[in-house]
């Protein structure tokens, strides 16, 4: 293409403090074409897509609409000029409809007031042109994040977005969510829209992108042509090293029979699920994105309460709906969203480790410090974190490592059964290999390993069996020999029992 | 889309409608059924409780607090709450009644506007704390709260202010009747009906609850969060200040010490009415009636002759009965969400891609 890009950044540059978040990126977008940004976790992607969305302002270098520089002060402005963020977590209005977080602000206004009926139309007609269905009078909340994030596309749309960036907007969504995203982004495409788009997985950006910018430690490494590039050169340009085994599971003897669920139901989320997980096994827990999987993982540690079925874990009933009890059984789960449930964002790296531990931090009746902190150092090298201080809070840390301390907490109480809810969701390349030689090793050493994960590499990669999901059942047990991603997917997709 | 549209889609989503609908009405609704009952069990009780007299009575007792709910609800839905509105109001009142006792010579409506511009003044102060300093709503106005009430104070220095002082023309106003509804109950649902429309109808309104839902999203969205806070607060203020010359008006007597404890009942008033102490949802027309309620509820006591101690406890119990109906009411949307999108996903008439 040899128009004026739409919007681009020329030697743009960014600091926090010590931190070089971004070194002189530059970045071009133009019109019809989807752009993929590359890069590990804390190569600077997210402080990228905030000075593009005027979130923050570039310490050096130039924005460039149409070719005339331009300055952003805020978000209004870059709206203004045209450029729609959709985030990984979109950022509506849980309490307002539907049609009144796409317009607000901006409502149709008649002679009294906001014009509801023009308002509803118009959002009807959004969706038309987006080809999806949703309710415009619906509240936000209860909407499916691949619903939220169709929201913010109708909202981008109504401003005349000429340029779209999503930032992660596949990592929460299921098969079919992606393929109707994907759907719709070709769709903005072939109407001239330019789209800047960001993914862990590289079969998406292969998928859907025309070129690809790499970031590696907040420089520019490379801006390719997708049809010119191998998925290996891209992981190449992302980590700068070469990744030989993405997922190292070892093979170990299946042992004794650590977690026992049976016949487990939960009215209208869940029914009739049984299942075992034997120490030194690995089992993948697959299925669409609210096939009931987490809701599964959340009542056999007992933060839900189960209506039928029990739960046994070393040969041992648990009481229901009591996650005291299960810790105390040696059960561990790592939450699927870590910012909100698996950390306290605002403490320390060493107080959150401590936390799911403290009982074993007590020196008479205080909490030693110092024990506190040796068990972080102690995890912080096993887990290969890479932070500044063990006092630093968490929310200085990159995604990956967020998930290592997420991971530290738990291990610390050396768990016989560790539940892992999307231990790689968010996570770049590099961190992804590191969690899973990490599971694979705990594996090793005994431990009963229940992994449920969205991505299909990694299933067939890491379990010695997978478990599928479908509407709320155990539709298939596939040992590691016959899963494939056909097998798994007709299961999950209830095309067959497989 | 009407082509790919199926029966089952089109019936979901009227099932959503109405859910979100009754859900949405159903606090209005239940204050409503409220007030009936209190009415009606009170009045069979002792029919004098519904005399002419009587009714007046509470409608002129709920104008104050129902228009202070009304301005309070403005801060509420923001994600804020305004703790000072009482000392506003005893400040407004003071100084409005000073004025017409000292200097006979001013126009009572010069002196209704001075007051609402007073509570304006004052509004502004606990806006720009909040706004512009990001002190936490609660602090700030807790500390306006004492601020004030201490200026009021120093002001007063001990003095009264008697009916005697003040103008005829004015104190008519606290008592006069226009087609046998009292004048301060008109000017407080004249309040109610402008300050509604406007949340309903106006961008800016709809910009304090988008604020109140969410912060972030709102700052993401261009809205002017810091201006529309302020704002709020000082529309609070001016609505504070017009409710202290209606107490002057209304009572005749005023010192420095009226008021005091008033920002609970109101906030009590918001909360019954519900408005989610959050942010982000309820309606200024559910304060009113909250306001309404609790007073109902406080004379009907007097004339089923419950001891007055008793009723600060029964005000307690029906706040209480107000939040565990809105956790209630909240967990049962959660619920009849997360069951219509079970179904909704295991629903195979949907089209997988949604084209």
């Amino acid at each position: 293409m040899d128009e004026t890009p739409v919007l681009s950044l020329s030697q743009v540059s960014k600091a926090f403090g010590a931190v070089r978040a971004v070194r002189e990126v530059s970045l071009q977008l133009f019109p019809g074409e989807v752009h993929a940004l590359a890069g590990e976790n804390g190569a600077g992607k997210s402080t990228l897509v905030k000075i593009l969305s005027g979130v923050h302002r570039p310490d050096s270098g130039r924005i460039l609409l149409d070719g005339e520089p331009v300055e952003f002060g805020g978000p209004a402005d870059a709206q203004r000029a045209g450029v729609a963020v959709i985030y990984q977590e979109p950022t509506l209005f849980p309490d307002l409809s539907v049609m009144e977080n796409i317009f607000m602000g901006r409502q149709p206004r008649g002679r009294l007031g906001i014009d509801r009926r023009a308002m509803r139309a118009s959002a009807a007609e959004l969706f038309a042109r987006l080809g999806v269905h949703l309710d415009p009078d619906q509240p936000a909340r209860g909407l499916s994040i691949a619903d939220q994030q169709l929201v913010e596309i109708a909202k981008a749309l109504s401003l005349q977005a000429r340029v779209l960036v999503m930032d992660e907007p596949t990592a929460a969504l299921s098969g079919t969510e992606v393929a109707r995203l994907f759907g719709v982004a070709r769709t903005l495409r072939s109407q001239g829209c330019a789209l800047l788009f960001i993914s862990h997985r590289l079969e998406e950006i292969f998928e859907l992108c025309r070129r690809v910018t790499t970031l590696r430690d907040g420089a520019h490494v490379a801006s390719d042509l997708i049809a010119d590039i191998t998925p290996d050169d891209l992981v190449r340009r992302m980590v700068g090293r070469e990744l030989d085994a993405l997922f190292p599971k070892q093979e170990t003897e299946a042992g004794e029979v650590a977690l026992k669920v049976r016949r487990l139901t939960r009215e209208g989320v869940f029914t009739d699920v049984s299942f075992e997980v034997r120490r030194g096994e690995i089992v993948a827990l697959a299925g669409l994105v609210g096939a009931g999987r987490s809701e599964v993982a959340r009542a056999v540690f007992g933060i839900d309460r189960w209506d039928a079925g029990s739960v046994e874990v070393d040969g041992k009933r648990l009481r229901p709906a009591s996650p005291t009890a299960a810790m105390a059984a040696g059960l561990a789960l790592v939450p699927e969203d870590r910012r909100q449930q698996g950390l306290v964002m605002d403490l320390s790296i060493e107080r959150n480790i401590g936390l799911a531990g403290l009982s074993a931090l007590h020196r008479g009746p205080l909490i030693s410090r110092l024990a506190e902190r040796e068990r972080a150092r102690d995890w912080a090298v096993r887990l290969r974190l890479k932070f500044g201080r063990l006092s630093d809070p968490v929310n200085v840390l990159s995604g990956g490592n967020q998930q290592k301390v997420v991971l530290g907490k738990w291990l610390a109480r050396r768990p016989s059964v560790l539940i892992v809810d999307e231990p790689t969701r968010g996570i770049d390349v590099g961190t992804k290999a590191e969690v899973h030689r990490l599971l694979s090793e705990l594996a090793g050493g005994g431990v009963a390993v229940l992994m449920i994960s969205s991505e299909l590499p990694e299933v067939l990669g890491m379990a010695d069996r997978v478990l599928v999901m479908h509407e709320g059942r155990l539709v298939a047990e596939i040992p590691r020999a016959d899963a494939t991603e056909e097998s798994v997917m007709a299961a999950a997709t209830g095309r067959s029992a497989a | 889309m009407t082509a790919t549209a199926t029966t089952g889609e089109t019936m979901r989503r009227n099932g959503g409608r109405r859910l979100v609908d009754r859900v949405a009405r159903v606090r209005e609704l239940g204050i409503v059924v409220a007030l009936g009952v209190l009415f009606g069990v009170t009045g069979a009780v002792n029919p004098s409780f519904l005399s002419y007299a009587s009714l007046r009575d509470i409608l002129l007792n709920s104008a104050i607090v129902a228009m202070l709910a009304v301005g309070q609800t403005l801060v509420v839905v923001t994600r804020n709450v305004d703790l000072s509105v009482s000392s506003v109001v005893g400040l407004s009142a003071f100084g409005g009644a000073l004025i017409l006792a000292d200097h006979p010579g001013v126009p009572v409506a010069v002196v209704i506007a001075g007051c609402v511009v007073l509570g304006a003044l004052c509004g502004a102060v606990n806006g720009l704390l909040v706004g512009a300093a990001k002190v936490p709503a609660l602090v700030a106005t807790l500390g306006t709260l004492y601020a004030f009430r201490g200026i009021d104070y120093a002001w007063a220095g001990g003095r009264q202010v008697n009916a005697a002082d003040m103008p005829e023309g004015f104190l008519s106003l606290g008592s006069r009747s226009v087609l046998g509804v009292p004048l301060l109950a008109l000017v407080a649902l004249a309040v109610l009906l402008a300050v509604g429309w406007t949340l309903g109808n106006l961008r800016a309104g709809r910009e304090l609850y988008a604020i109140g839902s969410s912060p972030e999203a709102a700052v993401l969205a261009g809205i002017a969060v810091r201006r529309r806070i302020v704002a709020a607060f000082v529309a609070n203020g001016a609505l504070a200040g017009l409710a202290g010359v209606m107490w002057a008006a209304r009572f005749g007597t005023v010192d420095a010490t009226v008021a005091t404890g008033k920002e609970l009942d109101v906030i009590a008033a918001v909360v019954v009415g519900g408005v989610a102490i959050f942010g982000g949802s309820g309606s200024v027309y559910g304060a009113a009636l909250g306001a309404l309620l609790l007073t109902g509820i406080t004379s009907a006591l007097a004339v089923l002759r419950v001891d007055a101690l008793a009723q600060t406890a029964i005000n307690g119990a029906l706040l209480i009965a107000a939040i565990v109906l809105d956790r209630v009411l909240a967990l049962r949307v959660a619920a009849a969400l997360r069951r219509r999108r079970y179904h909704e996903t295991t629903d195979p008439g949907r089209p997988a891609d949604g084209r």
